[in-house]
Parts: structure tokens; C-alpha cells; sequence
């Protein structure tokens, strides 16, 4: 057994353990200090992931678990988005009135869960990391106890999230029912030569909906807006940066190293899945007016643009969304950021409420202005860059199947509906009309030190994607196309 | 480190610098604004004057300049000039430093005006002088948030929300099916580079199918076209134009418009020819449109905004029909044109911004008589209409006479069409305007219009009127420099379409009479 392999996943249950310890210690009024100490310790273990690199890979717990450039690459991902969300959360938490530290403990078993997801080479260790995600993620999506739309949001992620463990557990009873493997590597050999057993398609169909339902893809994104509105804002930020990686990350790990035969036979679905979802987020985020309900239509329609990727079936396509989903976290987490400092005391998000911001806060307005210019994929944000590489991988395809282009037609058209209401926004921050009188606003050090982290990086990774991009195709090649 | 780079760097360490100093220093803003677009100028003259023609090496290119970028897709920064952009970066520079000269008026957060102004001519810039087809559209795509927040905060008139997101997502509806174009370029090369000068050269050896060469125009023909308002996209081009502030449809329609027409012939024809001649009757009936129909349409116009920007609009049918020509005399025409059009678009928004600051109204029923009280500026307006309907002497008369010359053996009823349009369609409106705002009894309300006091105010609009007049009367100063790399570019296409006859032809040997056979009337 090589439990040294799992050390960074390790480190943070200790991290998170000592943290629950902690809170029971530490006073009411300086509960704030347990997360400077998370962000503290996930730093540190940023810095020692650094010097793994996963080649050759390595496997542990009897194989279930993997240790490669892939699974590296996102779990450095997760721990950033993770150091990233719970500053974000220091500033949130004042408005919980109790169970601060119960907050940030649960956050890092969550992220626990992402980085055992991204090393998952098993049926049963995809399960549990799954479960360990969304069953920390009920928690955190009710945190606001006290009112009606978290529990509401809670709620409904709870039922639905059942609804999809049901699926996932259903379709891999089908799977090992019919192959009689659980492991994927023992599946690859045993559905090369199944491709057309109807039984193995629709579990697979099922395991694919069970994860479907973690990005929020259509037909099953209809939770995601939901919640995104009711929950904690520091909760949403992470549910549309971490879960959603991570269920890409199974996604691909499934798709192309359990069983790149059948794969190869869904193009087709899986562009029509992605078509749909571009579609329906950014139809439906036109006439939105809560700003966060806003984002949980665009994260549909950005689950819809990395389905395009996955639809590409190449290398250069999962390094797409390897990139695309760098730039898609920092701008993601920068716009809640400011949601979380601009409309501390109003219950409702409203758009409406950033009007005039460039004259209150012309820095936190410069800030969402960059945030949405990288959403809308313009240059020179990162969206961008990420978006020309997924464009450039449908377009590889499309030199072989024709079908390509429709679905290059559909994201293009999405992409010009989504220019209109992220462009809303930036108008709204300029030369909106004011309605109510607005909030005063005050910026912590460390909201700031974040919001510089996330602008620097989205600028960062759109002027000079060199690094990033070594980084995503030496990751996407241990994918074995 | 190459000239070029200057005069790209230059106003970004302007917006860089303006964005650092603090919102109360008006003066210093502006000092640093016309310093580095002045410096960019002045690199740009000296550029267009040490220009000799001579091709080196990297594919004729001057001033070249590589930087790797990203090394995995092979972009590279790349920058260089031959005789096609050479005179558009010199008009690029000199329009950007008139538009900042007359950004003068912006009274309110002149601090954001400037940063993003300054951003919009990096980008601007950019755009022409790059040989890699990646930075070629992202340079281009740093000037549409610039936009979209200049006419949105400092735009005039009702409707200039409608005008701005109209405008926005024309622009970026356009770009997104140029770069699907671009890439598919890339794709289908199999140079697995963003080089174009790799992709030149392998793509001459090695032409695309014939269908993907279809394709690939198609995109580009659109996608470009969208930008440069080719009828029937053009609808977002007066609108937007008649709500900007001045400097944005100074920069705008004078020299970013050009970029499209610009990636046509840099990239379109002498890479996929045979999808050219695929869509040329498409293109040429295209441009009749543009030309007669949004003629037609500035006749109508009672704002002097509006008449500017449909006429705009017209003029770039000439541009499409030398494309269309596909031949050496009727794209050096397109060329000229572009040159031309941009000092004489944004001459034109120039003044009309002028008059709007004076009166806060361009309805041209509200002026009379303003040449007797504005001398300067309407003698300057007269010229400028008399420019835009073809007057000898102006560089769009050369320009445009080259492209009839062109198109007259390949398309000779679109050239009937276009001069009918153009002498009788621009001459009419172009009149008529001169006529209800510059002469005839003053306006009850003129009383309040005079002409810019100071020297430094006449500047930009002396430079503009010079530059047309120079290129008017010496328009070889731009034809002999265009004629060597356009040639190149012709026998590109010419390769191109020849390629074709030998796939299609069974016996070679009857090359030689058809092409007698063509000849012949």
C-alpha cells in the first residue's frame, strides 16, 4: 500500500480536523484567525504539491487510486479555488451568527473530496469522493439557517443531489453488472469489446447523468440557478468553481481512460448535450436581474462550452478545458468577491445595486468590469485565451465530422447572447441608474490581497498562457488518446 | 527591437501611465496622452519615409520583429510591414493623434476616456502591423470593451444603449465567425502554425481543397464583412457612429473599420483564392449595395452624423469592388482607398464633432450660413464632402478612379453601377449638406458658432486635410510602395487559380488555348 501518494489529501483532513479542534478553543470574536490558519495551511500544502509531478504515475489503495500529471494538475487547481474561496469567506461570515469554524472545516472536507476526485481510477472511490462533495456541500448551501431562500436552496441541492447518487449508484450497479469490473482500467479492456451491450450503455448513460447533475449540463442543470441564488455567496462561489471541476475532471477520467470505445461512439450526444446547454444558460440569463442568479445561468452555459471540449474527444480538447477552467475560476470567484463586498447587507442581489459602483468604488467596479469582459471571452482576459483553445479543438474535429461546425454555429451564437448581459452588468457599473441609496463599502485586507490575486491572474493567464498551457497539455496527455 | 514595436508600445505605456496618476491631474493626463500617440506618429512617419520596398528575407516583411509566445501552438508576437500596411499604420497613427488632439472637449472623467482611448489605438495599431493571424485578431478585439464603454458613458443622443449594444455585438458577432475562419486556416494548413508567413508560403505550395477553400473565404468574407459594414451588416455603423463621442468615431471609422478589408486582402485571397473566386459574385453584388443603397440612404439623412456614417458606409463598397477585381490595379485601389477613406472619415466625424460641441445639435436643419461665422472649419467641411464625392486632387479620387480602373475588365456593369452612384448619389448629398449648413441665410440660433481661436485646436483637423491633399496629389508615394508586396499577393492568387485548372484540366496541353480562348472579347 502507497499511502504516501494520498499525502496532500492526508494533509488537509488533518488540516481540516484541527481546525474543527480549534474553533472549540478559540473566542466567539476571533473565530476569523481560523480561516487566516486554513488559508495558512492550504498554502503550505500548495507549496508542497509543487514538487510532485506525477510522472511516472502512481497507484495506491489497491489501484483505486491514482496518482498522475492529471490528477496533479486539478488538484492544484481545487487547492487554489479553495485558498481563494475561504478568504472570500472571511469576509462573507459575518453574517453567520454562529458556526464559523464548523464552515471553514467543512469547506476543506469538500475540497478534500475534489482532490480524492481527480485521483479517482474506481468506481467506488469516484462514488465516495463524489458523495463526500455534495453531502458537505447540503451544509454548506443551508449555512444561512435563519432565512428562507438558503434552506430553500439547501433543500432543493439535497433533493436533487439524492436524485443524482441514485442515478450514478444505479449505473454503476449496470456497468459491474455487465462487465463485471469496477476498476477503470480493468474496464477498458472489458468494454472494448461490449461496445454495443445495451445494458453497459445505459448505465453508462446513467453514471454520465450522475455527473451531468455535478456540472450542472443540461437536462440537468435545473437545480443550478436555484442555488446559486439562495446559497451563501462564499458557498456558490466554490460550488461553481470546485464541483464543477471536479465533476469535468471524472468526466474526462471516465470517458476516456474507462471507456474510450464507447466514447468514441457518443460524439454526437455529447455535442448535442453541449449545444443545448450553451443555449439554454445564456437564453435564460438574458432577462435575469439577481446578479447571482445571473452567474448560475452563465455557469450552465460555461458547462456548456466545456462540454465542448469533452464533445472533442482530443488532446487538445481536454487541455482546452483544463485552460478554460484556470481563467473560468479566478474571474468566477473575482465577481463573487465583490457581490460579497458591495451587497453585504441587502438580502437580494440585485443587478441594480452595482449601479453607479465606478463612482463609489471605482476599483471594485474595474474589477467586475474585468470579470465579465473574461466571461464574455473577450481579449485580453483569460476567457479568452480559453475560449479560442476550445474553439480551435471543435474546429480539429470538424476538418473529420461536419457536425462540428453546427456546434461551433451554436457557441458562437452563445457567445454573442452572453456579450449582452455581461455587458449589462459592465453598463449597469457605469452608467446605470441608481435606485436605493447605496451601502458603504468597506474592503479587508485580505478581500483586497484576493482581488488583486484573481485580476492579476485573469490579465495573467490571457497576455501570457505559455506556462498554463505547458502545464494543461503535459496534464491532458496522461489521458492516453 | 523594430519601430513598429514603438509605435504599438508607446500608447499602451500611455494608458498605463494615465492610469496610474491620480483623477485630478487633467493636464498631466492629457500631456501624456499626446505625448506617446505623438511619439507614436513620429515613429510612424519615419517608418512610411525610411520604407524603401525592398524586400529581405521573412517574406518581404520590414521592421520585423518575432517573439515567441506561446510555444505549444506556435503564436508567436510578430510584427513587420511591407508596402500594404505600411501606409495604414502611418494613417492608423496620425488619425489616433488628431482623435486624442480633439479630445480636448471631454469635460467629465477625462482619466477613463483617456486610459481606454489610449488601449483602443494600442490595439488598433496592433492589429495592422501583426503577421501572426492570433495577435492580428486580438489586437484587434483589446479595442471592442474600449468602445463599448466610450459611446455608452460619453455617447450622445436617445438611443445610444440601443447604438452601443448594437454596435457591440455586430462586432463581436463578426470577429467570432473571422477567427472560426482563422482557425479552420490554421486546422486545415496543417502548417500547425499562426505564422502567416509559414502559412503563406506552405499554402502556396500545398493549396487547400477547393471546398475548404470555399469554407474558409466564406468565413473570413463575412466575418470581415460584418466589421467593415459590408450591406446588408452595415445597419450598426451610422448608428453607432452618429452616438460616439468624436475621438471614438474618429479612430473607429477611420482606421479600425479598415481592418477587415485589411484581413481580406492580407489573408483571404492570397490564402484561399479559389474560395474567392467562388464567392466573387457574391462579394460584387454585395457591394452595389453599399454603395447604391446606403448612398441612397445618406440622401435621406437629416442628421449630419448619420449622412457621415451611411456615406462611410458607401465608400467601403469601392474597397469591396477592388477586392472583388482580384487584380493587381483594383487592389492597390482598394489600398489607396482604405488610406484615403481613414484621414477623410475621420476629418469628416472630426468637424462634425466640432460643430456638435459648439451647438450640442447636428440636425442639419438647424444650421445656415455657418461659413460666414466659422471660416476655418467650414471651408474645411466643404472640402471634406468634396472629397468624399471623388474631386480630383483628394486621395479618395485616386484611389477610387484605380479601383474602376481594375474592376472595368472583370466587372465593367458594377463599375457603371458604382460610378453612377458615387459621382451622382455622393455628389448629391454631399452638396445638399454643404449647402443647408455652410451656406444660404444664417440660422436664427448660429449666432454662437465660431472658429477654434487657437492653433493647437486647428491642428488635428490641418493634419488630416494634409494628409489627404499630399496622398491626392502624390498618390505615388503610396502606389509604388503597394505595387511590389500587392504584386506578390496577385501572383498568389494567380498560382492559386491556375493550381486549379491543372487539377481540373485531364490533358495539360490544352492549357495554352483556353487561356487564348479567354482573352478573346
Amino acid at each position: 500500500m502507497n499511502i504516501a501518494a494520498s499525502t496532500l489529501e492526508i494533509a488537509v483532513i488533518v488540516l481540516g480536523v484541527v481546525i474543527m479542534l480549534a474553533d472549540l478553543w478559540i473566542p466567539r470574536d476571533k473565530k476569523n484567525w481560523l480561516g487566516y490558519a486554513s488559508i495558512a495551511g492550504l498554502a503550505l500544502i500548495l507549496l508542497g504539491s509543487l514538487n510532485m509531478s506525477g510522472t511516472p504515475s502512481e497507484l495506491a489503495f489497491g489501484n483505486m487510486y491514482v496518482l498522475d500529471s492529471f490528477a496533479i494538475f486539478f488538484k492544484r487547481f481545487f487547492l487554489i479555488a479553495a485558498i481563494l474561496v475561504i478568504a472570500a469567506s472571511v469576509e462573507f461570515s459575518q453574517k453567520f451568527q454562529t458556526g464559523k469554524g464548523e464552515y471553514y472545516c467543512l469547506m476543506l472536507f469538500a475540497l478534500s473530496g475534489m482532490m480524492f476526485a481527480a485521483s479517482a481510477n474506481h468506481f467506488a472511490l469516484l462514488f465516495v469522493s463524489l458523495e463526500l462533495i455534495t453531502i458537505t456541500f447540503y451544509i454548506l448551501t443551508s449555512f444561512l439557517r435563519n432565512q428562507m431562500v438558503s434552506l430553500e436552496a439547501g433543500v432543493k441541492y439535497l433533493i436533487l443531489g439524492a436524485l443524482s447518487s441514485a442515478f450514478l449508484v444505479y449505473g454503476i450497479a449496470l456497468v459491474y453488472g455487465t462487465t463485471g469490473a469496477m476498476h477503470f482500467d480493468a474496464l477498458k479492456t472489458a468494454t472494448a469489446s461490449m461496445t454495443d451491450n445495451k445494458l453497459l450503455l445505459v448505465g453508462l448513460l446513467m453514471v454520465i447523468a450522475g455527473l451531468g447533475f455535478k456540472v450542472a449540463a443540461f437536462p440537468f442543470q435545473i437545480w443550478a440557478p436555484d442555488v446559486y441564488q439562495g446559497s451563501p455567496s462564499s458557498t456558490t462561489a466554490f460550488l461553481a468553481v470546485g464541483s464543477k471541476a471536479a465533476g469535468f475532471a471524472l468526466l474526462m477520467r471516465l470517458l476516456f481512460m474507462a471507456v474510450p470505445d464507447i466514447a468514441l461512439q457518443w460524439e454526437k450526444l455529447l455535442m448535442v448535450i453541449a449545444g443545448i446547454t450553451i443555449l439554454y444558460g445564456n437564453l435564460c440569463a438574458l432577462p435575469q436581474r439577481n446578479l447571482k442568479r445571473l452567474l448560475g445561468y452563465s455557469s450552465i452555459a460555461n458547462a456548456g462550452y466545456l462540454m465542448m471540449g469533452i464533445a472533442a474527444m482530443s488532446q487538445s480538447g481536454s487541455s482546452a478545458i483544463l485552460y478554460y477552467l484556470y481563467g473560468y475560476m479566478f474571474t468566477v470567484i473575482a465577481a463573487f468577491m465583490i457581490i460579497i463586498l458591495v451587497m453585504k447587507h441587502t438580502g437580494a442581489e440585485e443587478i441594480t445595486h452595482l449601479a453607479k459602483l465606478h463612482e463609489r468604488a471605482p476599483g471594485l467596479a474595474g474589477v467586475m468590469t474585468l470579470a465579465m469582459v473574461s466571461l464574455a471571452g473577450i481579449p485580453p482576459m483569460a476567457g479568452f485565451f480559453g475560449k479560442f483553445l476550445l474553439f480551435k479543438a471543435v474546429l480539429e474535429q470538424a476538418a473529420v465530422f461536419s457536425s462540428y461546425y453546427a456546434l461551433l454555429g451554436v457557441a458562437i451564437i452563445g457567445v454573442v447572447i452572453s456579450l449582452y448581459y455581461y455587458f449589462g452588468v459592465i453598463r449597469t457599473l457605469y452608467w446605470g441608474k441608481q435606485q436605493m441609496v447605496p451601502e458603504e463599502i468597506h474592503v479587508s485586507p485580505l478581500s483586497r490581497v484576493t482581488l488583486w490575486v484573481c485580476s492579476i491572474f485573469m490579465i495573467y493567464l490571457g497576455i501570457l498562457p505559455e506556462r498554463l498551457m505547458q502545464a494543461a497539455v503535459s496534464a491532458a496527455e496522461s489521458l492516453k488518446f | 527591437m523594430s519601430i513598429l514595436t514603438f509605435i504599438l508600445v508607446l500608447p499602451l505605456i500611455g494608458a498605463g501611465i494615465v492610469a496610474l496618476l491620480p483623477k485630478s491631474a487633467k493636464g498631466g493626463i492629457r500631456a501624456v496622452a499626446l505625448a506617446t500617440t505623438g511619439l507614436s506618429m513620429i515613429c510612424a512617419i519615419l517608418a512610411f519615409l525610411t520604407f524603401n520596398g525592398a524586400a529581405e528575407g521573412d517574406g518581404g516583411y520590414k521592421f520585423y520583429q518575432k517573439v515567441a509566445w506561446v510555444t505549444a501552438l506556435d503564436i508567436n508576437y510578430q510584427v513587420g510591414a511591407d508596402g500594404i500596411n505600411i501606409g495604414l499604420i502611418l494613417m492608423g497613427a496620425i488619425v489616433s493623434f488628431a482623435a486624442v488632439c480633439v479630445s480636448a472637449s471631454i469635460q467629465e472623467r477625462i482619466k477613463e476616456f483617456h486610459f481606454l482611448m489610449l488601449i483602443m489605438i494600442g490595439g488598433i495599431l496592433g492589429a495592422f502591423m501583426s503577421i501572426d493571424i492570433f495577435f492580428f485578431y486580438f489586437f484587434h478585439e483589446l479595442a471592442l470593451v474600449p468602445t463599448f464603454l466610450m459611446i455608452g458613458v460619453w455617447g450622445r443622443g436617445e438611443d445610444k444603449n440601443y447604438a452601443t449594444y448594437k454596435m457591440t455585438l455586430y462586432l463581436t458577432l463578426g470577429a467570432l465567425v473571422a477567427l472560426a475562419g482563422l482557425v479552420l486556416l490554421y486546422v486545415q494548413s496543417g502548417a500547425k502554425t499562426f505564422d502567416l508567413i509559414t502559412l503563406t508560403s506552405q499554402l502556396r505550395d500545398n493549396p487547400l481543397h477547393p471546398g475548404t477553400q470555399t469554407a474558409v473565404f466564406g468565413f473570413l468574407l463575412f466575418g470581415f464583412g460584418i466589421l467593415v459594414s459590408l450591406w446588408p451588416f452595415h445597419t450598426w455603423a451610422p448608428l453607432g457612429y452618429g452616438a460616439a463621442p468624436t475621438a471614438t468615431a474618429m479612430l473607429h471609422a477611420g482606421v479600425l473599420k479598415k481592418f477587415g478589408i485589411y484581413g481580406l486582402i492580407r489573408i483571404a485571397l492570397p490564402l484561399a483564392p479559389q474560395g474567392a473566386q467562388a464567392w466573387l459574385e457574391v462579394l460584387a453584388w454585395l457591394c452595389m449595395g453599399n454603395i447604391l443603397y446606403c448612398g441612397w440612404v445618406a440622401m435621406r439623412q437629416k442628421n449630419l452624423n448619420l449622412l457621415i456614417g451611411n456615406s462611410s458606409v458607401a465608400h467601403m463598397g469601392f474597397v469591396f469592388l477592388g477586392i472583388a477585381s482580384m487584380n493587381l490595379i483594383g487592389l492597390s485601389g482598394a489600398v489607396l482607398v482604405m488610406v484615403a477613406h481613414g484621414f477623410l472619415a475621420a476629418l469628416s466625424f472630426g468637424l462634425s464633432g466640432y460643430l456638435y460641441d459648439q451647438k450640442k445639435t447636428l440636425e442639419i436643419d438647424q444650421y445656415g450660413g455657418a461659413l460666414k461665422q466659422m471660416p476655418f472649419i467650414g471651408t474645411l467641411l466643404v472640402m471634406a464632402m468634396m472629397a468624399g464625392c471623388g474631386l480630383p486632387g483628394f486621395a479618395n479620387f485616386a484611389g477610387e478612379v484605380t479601383v474602376l480602373f481594375g474592376a472595368w475588365t472583370s466587372l465593367p456593369w458594377f463599375v457603371v453601377g458604382t460610378a453612377w452612384g458615387a459621382l451622382i448619389i455622393g455628389a448629391l448629398y454631399a452638396l445638399r449638406a454643404v449647402r443647408n449648413i455652410l451656406h444660404g441665410p444664417l440660422a436664427d440660433s448660429a449666432s454662437n458658432l465660431k472658429d477654434p481661436a487657437n492653433y493647437w485646436v486647428k491642428l488635428p483637423y490641418a493634419l488630416l486635410i494634409a494628409s489627404l491633399l499630399l496622398f491626392g496629389i502624390f498618390p505615388s508615394l503610396l502606389t509604388n510602395k503597394i505595387q511590389h508586396s500587392m504584386t506578390q499577393v496577385v501572383e498568389s492568387i494567380e498560382k492559386g487559380l491556375d493550381e486549379d485548372k491543372v487539377m481540373l484540366a485531364d490533358e495539360p496541353s490544352n492549357d495554352e488555348g483556353d487561356i487564348t480562348w479567354a482573352g478573346q472579347p
